[in-house]
């Protein structure tokens, strides 16, 4: 290679569609992934609150472990082990499910802020148990994590990449593919890196103002 | 089962060699991570705007793009330039820093915290900048932010996983390698995965005793009940926790 040349446009408006292509898989994966950990996050959530020792203890070191350890070995676990069930579904999936792990404690978080006062009242107005969750202490709850929601949902953008490992073709597999065929790693390596900075940083900046503003 | 266990206890020999490649990645990878941290940090705090804005610049950075993205770039691309780095020194600058530049956000908001009665009562003391900072604000400083760097610890441990696709013999690589001997998804993956559990859960460990440590030093110790010292505390997110220091 001579030094003259090692940045080449072409090769890079050349990589571009399959980058986007990628890019609109690795949005999906977030979106998606996002959706089953906010819900799981949830029902986890509700779940470390049953008084019994026998479901809480269990359910804790469950968390733990998955919260623990590597996202990429856990993809990959899943993926030899649930050979029947295509590559994407099961990133959606385990993506889901580690984040739930930590959406959990951002929900948590939310439910010890709602003011003991509204549990009060709900008892007060003898209300039953489930139209106090649904109607006075989910909304208050929710309203609180969605910082951190908007939070994790950029950190697991950031972590698509390693549905690389499980042949799931995103924006950096497309770009490792392109790499491979043309011997040329520079433009598009460094393409993936851009346009991962270009939606991620802008996304961040409106959680920022989402936080300050409901804060 | 039994065969499987054959070879579990065939493979331990090299599990040593693999526990200890991960460690030198996880513990120079926050070395440096810390280093920059401390850099970018206080880069971000200074008034001068030929300071603050790089440090900003690099921190978003790094947060920004991927660490998948980071490590691949500077295994694959960086050597076109002629800067060729070996296996293990790419996984530990990639892993320094991109954590680093979450530290950073750690670091600054946590001297933020500091109430600046702090830094007014060690001026009215006299004291020079560096004596004010190792003395007074980094103590109380310190206390805030090891628990938010336990977390960024375990996520760097876990983010090591990525070195066995640049040929580092990792505890990940052990692990597939003993699920191609025994063709045992389950048994294999299962074990990987307790071994990353127990080395994280001694980090996590070890960061508890620091912040005890760290807030006894500042009179504000209780003798931790063996339950507190134990037990996992719930991560608060590294991206979550940046706003809570104070707006930058």
């Amino acid at each position: 290679m001579n030094d003259e040349s090692i940045w080449d446009w072409d090769t890079a408006w050349a990589v571009l569609p399959d980058l986007l292509q990628g890019l609109v898989v690795t949005v999906e994966a977030t979106v998606i992934g996002m959706i089953i950990a906010s819900i799981l996050g949830l029902l986890i959530a509700l779940a470390m609150r049953t008084p019994t020792r026998w479901v809480r203890g269990p359910l804790r070191f469950v968390v733990d472990f998955v919260r623990m350890t590597p996202l990429l070995v856990q993809l990959v676990f899943a993926w030899l082990l649930l050979v029947d069930i295509p590559p994407l579904a099961i990133g959606f999936g385990v993506l889901g499910v580690h984040y739930a792990t930590y959406m959990s404690e951002v929900y948590r978080a939310g439910i010890e802020a709602v003011p003991p006062g509204q549990w009060e009242a709900a008892t007060a107005l003898n209300l039953p148990r489930g139209r106090t969750w649904r109607a006075i202490i989910l909304p208050q709850a929710i309203k609180n994590t969605l910082p951190g929601l908007g939070n994790y949902a950029v950190s697991m953008f950031k972590e698509t990449p390693f549905l690389f490992a499980i042949t799931v073709v995103e924006m950096y597999s497309a770009a490792q593919r392109f790499g491979a065929n043309t011997f040329s790693y520079i433009e598009p390596l460094t393409m993936v890196g851009l346009l991962f900075l270009l939606v991620s940083y802008p996304t961040s900046l409106l959680v920022r103002r989402m936080e300050i503003r409901l804060a | 089962m039994s065969d499987d266990l054959q070879t579990l206890i065939d493979s331990l020999p090299d599990l040593g060699g693999a526990v200890l490649v991960t460690l030198e990645m996880t513990v120079g990878g926050a070395a440096l991570a810390m280093i920059v941290a401390l850099v970018l940090g206080f880069g971000a705090r200074t008034r001068s705007l030929w300071v603050r804005g790089p440090s900003r610049v690099v921190i978003e950075f790094f947060r920004g793009t991927s660490l998948v993205v980071q490590i691949f770039w500077l295994f694959y691309v960086l050597p076109q330039f002629g800067f060729k780095m070996e296996a293990l020194a790419v996984a530990i600058v990639a892993l320094g820093l991109n954590y680093g530049a979450y530290g950073a956000e750690v670091v600054r908001g946590s001297i933020a915290s500091v109430p600046t009665s702090q830094w007014e009562a060690a001026t009215a003391l006299n004291l020079g900048w560096a004596h004010k900072v190792r003395r007074v604000v980094f103590p109380q400083a310190w206390a805030l932010m090891l628990p938010q760097l336990a977390n960024l610890l375990i996520q760097l441990l876990k983010g090591s996983a990525l070195a066995f696709y640049i040929t580092l013999h990792d505890v990940y690589w052990w692990t597939d390698e003993l699920q191609r001997d025994t063709r045992d998804t389950f048994f294999s993956f299962g074990i990987g995965l307790i071994i990353y559990f127990v080395i994280a859960y001694i980090l996590t460990w070890g960061m508890n005793w620091l912040e005890e440590r760290a807030k006894r030093r500042l009179g504000r110790g209780t003798r931790p009940r063996l339950r507190d010292v134990l037990g996992l505390k719930p991560g608060v997110p590294s991206e979550v926790a940046r706003v809570k220091g104070g707006v930058a």
